[in-house]
C-alpha cells in the first residue's frame, strides 16, 4: 500500500468542506443504521425469549437442538453468517433485500446472546415463585406469563440494552453486503472524492457519540431496576 | 469443491485466521493489563486517560476502527502498516479495551484486606500489584478472557473485508470459483465453531491450572455438558452490564 499523503492544497490534512459535503449522506446513513438496529433488536428480543423458553422445555428433543443451534450461532462470526444468508437464501429461492437480510442476520445472531440473558434472568427468579405458582395450580402458560417472566424481564432490561449497543457497533458489518448504512456511505463518499479521512473519522466519532451516552444511561437504569 | 481450492485458499486461510487471533490476543492482553492496572492507579490523571482510552475504543465499532487504521492513518501519518498488522492493531486495541474492564473488575474484586496487608508490610505499589493483587486476580479473569477470546476469533472475520486472505476471504473466493454458496459457507462456519471450541477448552484447562495455583478447585471439566461450552454459569455475568457494551462481548 502506498503511503503518500493526500494534500488538498493546505498544510492541514483535514478538510471541513469534505465534512460538510458528507453530512447529507451521513444523516441518511444514520437513518438506515437506526432502522436496522430497531428491527434487529425486536427480532433478537423476541427470538431470544423463544430460545430461553426452549432451554426449559420439558423434553430433550427440544432442549438439545436449540442448545446446539444457539451455541453454533453464538460461536461463529456474524460476518460469515451474513454472507451465508445473503448468498444461500437466494439459492433456496428466498429473495430478500440486502437490508432485510442484514437485519435478520443481526437479529438472529444477537438472539443467541439475549437468550442467555433471559436464561440468567429466569434462573434468578427464586424457586419459591415456581412453587407458589404450582400451589395456586396456575396453568403452565399462566405460570410463565403472570409469575416468572414479569420478574425475570425487569431484571434483564439493562443487560438487553447492552446488547443493543453491541448490535449498534456491529451494524457496519452490513456494509459487507452493500447495505447503505453509515460505514458504506462513508466508503462511497471516499470513493467519489478520494478523501478518506473526513468521512471515516466522522462515522467513527458518531459511533462513540451514540454508544458512550447510551452506556451511561444504561448504567443509571441498571442502578434503578436491579434492586 | 476441489482439492486445489482447499489446499491453496482454505487451508492457508485457516492459518491466517489462527495467526490473526494469536497476535491480536497477545496485543489485547498487553493493552488489557496495562490499561486495566492504570485504572486502579493512585494518580487521577492516569486513571482519567485509562478510562478515556477504554471508552473511546469500546465506543467505536471494531470494523470502523479497522477501516480507519487502514485508510485514514496512512494519510494522516504519512506511513502505512502492512494490512495484516493494521488488522492486528485494530483488533488488539479494541478488544484490549474490553479486556481492560475485565482486569479492572478482577483487581477491584480482590479483598481490600489483601491490599491493606500489603501496605502494612510496606510493600511498594508495584510489589503489591505483582505479589498480592495479580496472583489472586488473574484466575478470576480467565473465564471472561475466554469469552473475549472467542469474540476476538469472530472479530478476525472482519479482515476479509479489507482483502486479507483469512478463512472468510477464502470462502468468498471459493464461492466465486464454484458458484456454490451453501457448501463453502457451511464449512467455514464449522471451521470457526471448531476453532472456538478448541480455544474454549484450552482456556478451561488454563483456568483449572491457575485456580489450583492459588488453592481453588473448580468443578471437573466434564460437568456442565459440552453443549454449553462457553461460560454462562456461576454469577450470571449476563446480568451485569459493566462490561458488555462491546462487539457482543459478554463480560
Amino acid at each position: 500500500m502506498s503511503a503518500g499523503t493526500h494534500d488538498t492544497g493546505s498544510t492541514d490534512n483535514w478538510d471541513w468542506g469534505a465534512v460538510a459535503d458528507f453530512m447529507p449522506h451521513f444523516w441518511d446513513g444514520v437513518l438506515v443504521t437506526l432502522q436496522v438496529l430497531a428491527l434487529g433488536s425486536l427480532i433478537s428480543f423476541s427470538l431470544g425469549l423463544v430460545w430461553a423458553l426452549a432451554f426449559r422445555a420439558p423434553t430433550r428433543l427440544v432442549r438439545w437442538p436449540v442448545g446446539l443451534l444457539t451455541e453454533f450461532v453464538r460461536n461463529t462470526p456474524l460476518l460469515v453468517q451474513l454472507f451465508f444468508l445473503f448468498f444461500v437464501l437466494p439459492e433456496w429461492n428466498i429473495q430478500f433485500s440486502a437490508e432485510t437480510t442484514g437485519t435478520l442476520a443481526i437479529g438472529l445472531h444477537y438472539s443467541t446472546y439475549t437468550a442467555q440473558v433471559y436464561r440468567a434472568g429466569i434462573d434468578a427468579v427464586p424457586v419459591g415463585q415456581w412453587e407458589a405458582a404450582k400451589a395456586l395450580s396456575l396453568s403452565y402458560r399462566r405460570t410463565w406469563t403472570a409469575v416468572i417472566l414479569p420478574q425475570a424481564v425487569r431484571r434483564v432490561v439493562p443487560a438487553l440494552g447492552n446488547y443493543v449497543i453491541a448490535m449498534l457497533k456491529d451494524t457496519p458489518l452490513l456494509a459487507g453486503i452493500g447495505v447503505l448504512e453509515l460505514l458504506q456511505r462513508s466508503r462511497l463518499e471516499a470513493a467519489q472524492t478520494f478523501q478518506y479521512t473526513e468521512a471515516l473519522t466522522v462515522v467513527g466519532v458518531a459511533f462513540i457519540l451514540i454508544a458512550y451516552p447510551s452506556s451511561l444511561l444504561l448504567r443509571a437504569l441498571e442502578r434503578r431496576l436491579v434492586r | 469443491m476441489t482439492a486445489g481450492l482447499w489446499e491453496h485458499w482454505v487451508l492457508p486461510g485457516i492459518w491466517i485466521t489462527v495467526q490473526l487471533t494469536l497476535y491480536s490476543a497477545a496485543l489485547a492482553t498487553a493493552v488489557a493489563f496495562g490499561v486495566g492496572m492504570a485504572r486502579t492507579h493512585r494518580s487521577r490523571l492516569v486513571r482519567f486517560f485509562a478510562a478515556f482510552y477504554t471508552e473511546v475504543f469500546r465506543g467505536t465499532s471494531a470494523l470502523v476502527l479497522m477501516f480507519w487504521i487502514f485508510f485514514v492513518l496512512p494519510q494522516l501519518a504519512g506511513w502505512a502498516l502492512v494490512p495484516m498488522w493494521a488488522a492486528v492493531l485494530a483488533l488488539g486495541l479494541s478488544y484490549g479495551a474490553y479486556g481492560a474492564e475485565v482486569v479492572r473488575g478482577a483487581l477491584n474484586a480482590v479483598a481490600p484486606a489483601q491490599r491493606e496487608a500489603g501496605v502494612a508490610l510496606s510493600f511498594t505499589p508495584w510489589q503489591r500489584m505483582r505479589l498480592i493483587l495479580l496472583p489472586q486476580a488473574v484466575p478470576e479473569m480467565i473465564p471472561s478472557f475466554c469469552n473475549l477470546l472467542v469474540e476476538l476469533l469472530k472479530g478476525t472475520a472482519l479482515v476479509s473485508l479489507l482483502g486479507i486472505g483469512d478463512v472468510s476471504f477464502a470462502a468468498y473466493l471459493v464461492r466465486l470459483a464454484t458458484t456454490e454458496s451453501a457448501q463453502i459457507y457451511s464449512i467455514t462456519l464449522i471451521i470457526y465453531f471448531v476453532l472456538a471450541f478448541l480455544l474454549t477448552r484450552g482456556m478451561k484447562v488454563l483456568e483449572r491450572r491457575a485456580k489450583a495455583g492459588i488453592g481453588q478447585f473448580p468443578e471437573p471439566l466434564s460437568t456442565g455438558g459440552w453443549l454449553r461450552f462457553r461460560r454462562s454459569d456461576a454469577k450470571s455475568p449476563e446480568l451485569s452490564s459493566t462490561g458488555v457494551t462491546g462487539g457482543g462481548a459478554s463480560r
